[in-house]
């Protein structure tokens, strides 16, 4: 494993390679697996270079760990709003979530539907290119359209078109309070229509989530609403009388067991340790329960207010790459594989124009083509 | 402001081109008297002009389709234009270009409250998108002062901000599909009405790339829910800097109002003697608005008075009723008007992280004594998005090129502090040749690597955004 201390030495070692470079942050997901070569580990360019609490701004290295980031975040306040998944129960890793991991795959959690994924939040980029040189991309402001945003493009690369090196984020406040609005019982369909009107309404809601099997057993719908104690409060109140005919609603605040309840969904706990592939599904809210009533056999629960559908397809069930992108074509959408056997087609398969501006970049970025070879390409794994 | 030379041998072959275009679409959708291109001459930016070979106003995708393959066929340049209210000069044409204008592509397809979408052709007005959900109690985020008249298209192609992206986002952070129509007629789908796109994140690459890589059609964007209410504050102190570090208080302590608007004496002055909003003369005043309920507004506005009290304002006026707050506000929103009334102006668009306001704010105050030329400065504060006024004489003969030179000089101060050259305009031709102060060659090779890939000709708005020392190459192989 290749670990450079420094930019420089990292964009030498990609200059002077000769073989396919397996691009890795902290090894908590396994991207670029199935590719051949040698690993790259960014783990070693780690640090906070910059962090201006008055701007919500902070600049890292991209091996900077997850961890180190959200604890300078907490100490004034504030976080990451982005709600980044940790892959490591899910995937039965080990390993530190890095900033650079998280970027390269755009990892959001469930504020996504709120705030915006990771490329929302991430306000610059340096990285090294296929040929070992050094590019940046934006700045550490919040509004720039000096040039082509080339952050937003190597947010969710995977690594194949250069290696970051470092990210600068937009941060936010911390709510004062979070309250968790929860009903027990609701179909797919009835809970999807509630998170939306939720979600349609003024109060806010930045999670809204539904598992057809609860701790108990019982199907469980969740919405949050976070800010001032009193505002949480009020809006739960004005939310279970707009959401009445789906029956009451109970709020919990208590800062331990909501804070638990959102990791449940972000970390993909209901499918941790058990057998089958995982996929993710991204589609229009409405469409989200005839997605799964088309794969039954599958196992499911929902994020984003039903727009993300969390996916177990254990052996056997019939439910496979074939019959979910089968489900997915026929109302718009995407899905890629998590957790599972990647020959049967990670990703989504992209329209031939799609496909071609993607190649082409992909050709210009690393005309030799020894970054992540393959990733992100039909037949290989998330 | 150097342009490449239109080529004779295009402008020679006039009209084949109207020929070939009048095959695809209807006849009053090519525009080719001089009496008439005059009207695409320029944007915004006025003071630079140049009428366009022909002018195609496509009514639907496969036109667009059809202009673009004829004219990437005859190797002509196309300059898109959305409603041609570009401060930066993106919609400027050269002889030899056709200007594809969209504004006949006007109509809403779709909108769904309960996935929160609306779908629209994109020569739609800004305003217009929440005109057409508004009566269900939606809006859509982004909003440019020149929300009445721009369309989604240039929106789209400017990455265009607001004064409430500080909680809402930039267009960029609103959109989740588009259709655009490369440069050789190809018709592509990215992203939809689902969250982020497959593949490689394209949407965020189109979004901002000035109409170098496509011309979009259609698009699907964002819609939220109205807040409850809306309220603002303004307090005044007796300094830049105190404002300023007021301003970095208020987002440390944890609320994240919708607007912070900054306005300094110069500014507030001239906005007086205009808009009567009766303003506090002061050194620099905040407008601080807040959203949600009575109550909740209430309590944040509790909240930023006690912080804004440590830093001794000599002015707070809280809002108490709609006409208030449209009071508070009117001052605010004619501001660049009222320096119109009384002189020519240039407006920059630098933003800088937050807490470098008070050392941002003092040099440009130094710098417009040496160069002898007021700036008045008007700004979202909250994202650190400047907007320096700079006030000129057009009809004072060096007055014009004075004022470009301070505004380089403001710009490369924004880029020094850890900034930006354009935090919502754009660079298009205004900001091009300052481009080198912020990205090294390797930065700018690699953005010019992507319109290779999008338009291999540079047929595409090809003398924007990049030097053309810099793009000399890259147009030159192309062609």
């Amino acid at each position: 494993m290749l670990t450079p201390k420094t930019e420089d030495d990292l964009a030498r070692i990609v200059a002077e390679t000769e073989a396919p470079l397996r691009i890795q942050g902290g090894g908590t997901r396994p991207i670029g697996m199935p590719t051949n070569g040698t690993v790259l580990s960014t783990s070693a360019l780690s640090g906070i270079e910059l962090y201006d609490p008055g701007s919500l701004t902070l600049v890292a290295r991209a091996g900077t760990p997850v961890a180190e980031i959200e604890a300078a975040l907490d100490a004034e306040g504030q976080r990451l709003a982005f709600e980044p998944m940790d892959h490591r129960g899910l995937l039965g890793t080990t390993g530190t979530p890095t900033i650079g991991g998280v970027a390269a795959a755009n990892v959001s959690g469930p504020r996504r539907i709120q705030s915006g994924a990771a490329r929302d939040f991430m306000l610059g980029v340096r990285f090294v290119d296929g040929r070992g040189q050094i590019i940046k991309n934006g700045g550490r402001v919040m509004k720039n359209v000096t040039g082509y945003d080339l952050v937003k493009l190597m947010a969710g690369s995977y690594g194949t078109l250069g290696v970051l090196t470092e990210i600068s984020l937009k941060v936010l406040p911390k709510p004062r309070a979070t309250g968790v609005m929860l009903i027990e019982g609701l179909s797919d369909d009835r809970a999807v229509t509630a998170l939306s009107r939720a979600l349609g309404s003024p109060f806010e809601v930045s999670g809204a989530a539904h598992l057809q099997k609860g701790q108990d057993g019982a199907p469980v719908t969740m919405i949050r609403l976070e800010g001032f104690e009193s505002s949480v409060a009020y809006r739960a109140g004005e939310l279970g009388k707009s959401l009445a005919d789906f029956g009451e609603f109970t709020l919990e605040t208590d800062p331990e067991k909501t804070a638990a309840g959102w990791a449940h969904i972000r970390d993909v706990v209901p499918f941790q340790g058990r057998d089958g592939d995982v996929w993710r599904l991204s589609v229009k809210p409405s469409d989200a329960p005839g997605v799964v009533a088309r794969l039954s056999g599958a196992e499911a629960f929902y994020d984003w207010g039903g727009g993300l559908i969390w996916l177990l397809a254990p052996e056997g069930s019939g439910v496979n790459a074939r019959s979910i992108r089968a489900a997915v074509a026929k109302v718009g959408g995407h899905a890629t594989l998590i957790r599972g056997t990647p020959s049967q087609g990670a990703f989504q398969p992209l329209s031939p124009a799609v496909a071609a501006l993607q190649d082409g970049l992909r050709r210009k970025f690393d005309p030799r083509q020894i970054l992540n070879p393959g990733l992100m390409t039909e037949g290989q794994a998330a | 402001m150097e342009m490449p030379t239109p080529k004779p041998e295009i402008i020679a072959r006039k009209a084949e081109l109207i020929k070939r275009l009048h095959e695809v679409m209807p006849k009053d959708a090519v525009i080719s008297d001089p009496s008439e291109t005059r009207v695409y001459e320029c944007d915004a930016l006025t003071a630079y002009k140049c009428a366009p070979l022909l002018a195609v106003l496509p009514s639907s995708t496969k036109e667009v389709s059809d202009a673009l393959r004829i004219c990437h066929e005859m190797g002509v340049p196309v300059v898109p234009r959305g409603s041609g209210t570009s401060l930066a000069g993106g919609a400027l044409p050269t002889a030899d270009s056709v200007i594809l204008g969209v504004a006949r592509l006007s109509d809403v397809l779709e909108t769904d409250y309960d996935n929160r979408f609306i779908k629209v052709q994109t020569g739609r007005t800004n305003l217009s998108v929440t005109g057409a959900v508004e009566e269900n109690g939606f809006f859509y985020a982004p909003d440019p002062s020149s929300q009445l008249a721009c369309a989604i298209a240039g929106n789209i192609a400017m990455n265009s901000g607001g004064a409430h992206c500080l909680k809402y986002g930039v267009t960029t952070n609103n959109l989740m599909g588009v259709t655009m129509v490369l440069m050789d007629g190809t018709v592509t789908e990215i992203g939809g009405t689902f969250l982020d796109a497959e593949g490689l994140d394209l949407l965020g690459l189109i979004c901002g790339s000035e109409g170098q890589l496509g011309v979009v059609t259609e698009a699907t964007l964002r819609i939220l829910h109205k807040p409850e209410g809306a309220r603002p504050v303004l307090i005044g102190f007796d300094s830049n800097e105190v404002a300023g570090a007021c301003v970095s208080d208020i987002i440390k302590a944890g609320v994240l109002p919708v607007a912070i608007e900054f306005m300094d004496r110069p500014c507030i002055e001239a906005t007086e003697d205009f808009a009567k909003a009766g303003y506090p003369m002061c050194e620099a005043l905040l407008i601080v608005e807040v959203e949600g309920s009575d109550a909740e507004i209430d309590e944040q506005l509790a909240l930023i008075e006690e912080i804004a009290r440590r830093h001794n304002p000599v002015e707070l006026r809280q809002s108490r009723s709609a006409e208030e707050s449209a009071k508070i506000w009117l001052g605010r929103k004619s501001a660049f008007g009222a320096m119109g009334q009384i002189n020519d102006y240039m407006c920059l668009d630098g933003t800088i992280p937050v807490s470098e306001l008070p050392h941002v704010l003092r040099r440009i105050g130094e710098m417009s004594r040496e160069f002898g030329l007021d700036v008045a400065n008007v700004f979202h504060a909250g994202d650190g998005n400047m907007h320096p006024l700079i006030l000129f004489d057009a009809n004072k003969p060096g007055d014009l090129e004075l004022c470009e030179d301070l505004g380089a000089e403001i710009l490369k101060l924004c880029v020094e502090v850890g900034g930006c050259l354009t935090g919502e305009h754009g660079v298009g031709i205004e900001k091009r040749d300052l481009m080198t102060h912020q990205y090294a060659p390797a930065d700018l090779e690699a953005q010019m690597a992507v319109k290779d890939v999008f338009d291999a000709k540079w047929l595409l708005n090809p003398a924007k955004v990049f030097p053309l020392l810099s793009s000399d190459s890259h147009r030159d192989a192309a062609a």
